[in-house]
């Protein structure tokens, strides 16, 4: 056995999973509170530490202390399941991003899976397990209506997720997201191909496909984490708090935190996919080659140029969040299944025939 | 009568969603970088900062005795602010003055007086109905205690929050 493989990739979960992404969801909360005070005129909570930063420890205590209540009229196994169904999908997706170039050697991957995309779809999906467990092990009509809402929320939207990302798996024939970074980092961003073979009239017509693939993907990434516009599943004006009424103390802090964790690593995979992943702009300190070792100041710049990202991208969710009003149920619906669904299929032929009138062997 | 109000036609590009949340992106980013630029002033941060200085002669605090200005007690006793406190919240047990004593003829003052901060509400009653203008509601509002005893004002407290205040007391007055 490889032990100094398995060795690596337990330092790679430790360190990305535990000491980067779970102080990140963390800190994504206190952003969403102080970023939302500041949108509405308020100050938000500073009181804790330096700039209220320490506010998500004090609330992490508290949910610890809480009283853990299980109401008796739930199912207690899946009731106790749903949590963990939430929570661990979502970090679990965290295992095929590419969080940078190479540090002492290791590639900045936990898993290099040649099927990065579909890894993260199968087992993202698994979290509405989690909703609607917790919905009908609550045995109780809100939670209930919520799980329903989220279900079907959920499936609608994976679809136009899953199709949206065909376009740009077709233009760069691969299923890796390491190489498909790699790729941008050279070539340009997929949203921004303005170096390498991107600059030329074949890149640049193929980025406007690629930016409706970002349009659909990113609305079904808020869909699909459940955030504003798209929180039916929760939404406090209708059903309390939709599918975790029942639940609290740290139960349903798992709740909240997996939610935080989905949208950081939506967001990680959209940075990923669309915006370069760990890769600055215009080829600046790229590696030539995956065999190429990297400096270590180098390596720890992209492993933050990654993470600067990723915050930027989160803070783009919580402007949102303040500012878009809930969807109503039907218009949802009607924009999941009538345009989003349309838009992505007709996306994906519309590459198909740019890649093929521009290929570059044809006389265009 | 019912009257149908027709929605409006919207125009492809209000239709297409994308334009309404730039906009909208555009007034909380205005509203978050006004805060973030502390170009909008937002509140007082209240333990650093206070208000204290602008409080009006009139403000309503804490209920407290007043001595007058040679450090004696107003207060006589009769009782009229705990006849008259809404909550009952103030309880006087007054004590017969000796009649050896100077002013015997006051007859009657406070051997205890206690005001349940628990239980008063600030309404400034027992200030208007107090005949030797003994009691003032003064600027303390800032009334804690960790237990319900705690909470209640006795004599010594009162006095301490009180002080001392000019001002015409009949109880002094050897005509009266």
């Amino acid at each position: 056995m490889d032990w100094h493989l398995l060795i690596a990739a337990g330092v790679k979960i430790v360190v990305f999973v535990f000491l980067l992404t779970l102080p990140l969801v963390a800190m994504a909360v206190w952003a969403e509170r102080r970023v939302s005070a500041a949108i509405q005129d308020r100050v938000g909570p500073n009181r804790v530490g330096p700039m209220g930063l320490l506010q998500p420890v004090a609330d992490g205590i508290k949910f610890l202390l809480k009283e853990d209540f299980t109401p008796a009229h739930v199912r207690k196994t899946f009731f106790w399941l749903a949590p963990t169904l939430v929570m661990v999908p979502a970090l679990l997706t965290s295992a095929v991003l590419p969080f940078g170039t190479k540090l002492f050697g290791e590639p900045m991957v936990i898993a290099d899976l040649d099927v990065g995309p579909l890894f993260i779809f199968a087992v993202a999906s698994l979290t509405v397990y989690g909703i609607v467990l917790a919905g009908w092990s609550s045995n109780s009509k809100y939670p209930f209506l919520g799980g329903v809402r989220s279900s079907s929320q959920m499936i609608s939207y994976e679809i136009s997720l899953g199709l949206s990302v065909v376009p740009l798996i077709m233009l760069y024939g691969d299923l890796n997201l390491g190489h498909i970074v790699r790729e941008q980092a050279h070539n340009g961003w997929t949203l921004l191909p303005l170096w390498g073979e991107g600059l030329s009239v074949r890149g640049l017509i193929l980025a406007i496909p690629m930016f409706i693939s970002f349009v659909v993907f990113t609305t079904a990434m808020f869909a699909e984490t459940n955030r504003l516009p798209f929180d039916l599943p929760e939404c406090e004006t209708e059903l309390v708090a939709g599918y975790h009424t029942e639940y609290s103390s740290m139960k349903f802090a798992l709740f909240f935190l997996g939610e935080y964790a989905a949208m950081i690593v939506g967001s990680g995979l959209c940075v990923t996919l669309f915006l370069g992943g760990w890769s600055l702009p215009f080829g600046w300190l790229t590696p030539a080659d995956t065999a190429v070792d990297v400096p270590f100041w180098q390596g720890l710049i992209h492993i933050g140029v990654f993470f600067a990202k990723v915050i930027a991208f989160i803070l783009f969710f919580i402007v949102i969040r303040w500012t878009l009003p809930r969807f109503r149920y039907d218009q949802l619906m009607k924009l999941g299944w009538i345009y989003f669904f349309e838009i992505a299929v007709l996306n994906i032929i519309l590459t198909a025939v740019l890649m093929w009138l521009l290929a570059p062997g044809s006389a265009a | 009568m019912s009257k149908i109000v027709q929605r409006p036609k919207l125009k492809w590009s209000e239709r297409l969603y994308l334009p309404a949340i730039f906009g909208g992106m555009k007034v909380t980013l205005r509203h978050f970088f006004a805060i973030l630029t502390r170009k909008k002033k937002v509140t007082m941060q209240y333990p650093e900062e206070k208000w204290d200085a602008h409080l009006p002669n009139h403000y309503r605090g804490a209920p407290t005795l007043v001595m007058d200005e040679h450090g004696r007690e107003r207060c006589v006793a009769c009782q009229l602010c705990e006849f008259i406190c809404p909550p009952r919240a103030i309880t006087i047990h007054p004590e017969e003055i000796a009649s050896d004593e100077k002013w015997a003829k006051v007859e009657k003052r406070p051997k205890t007086f206690e005001i349940d901060m628990a239980r008063c509400i600030y309404c400034g009653l027992c200030q208007e109905v107090c005949p030797e203008q003994a009691i003032f509601l003064r600027k303390d509002y800032v009334v804690v205690g960790h237990s319900r005893e705690e909470m209640v004002h006795d004599k010594k407290r009162l006095y301490e929050l009180g002080q001392t205040m000019d001002g015409l007391v009949h109880k002094w007055n050897e005509l009266k």
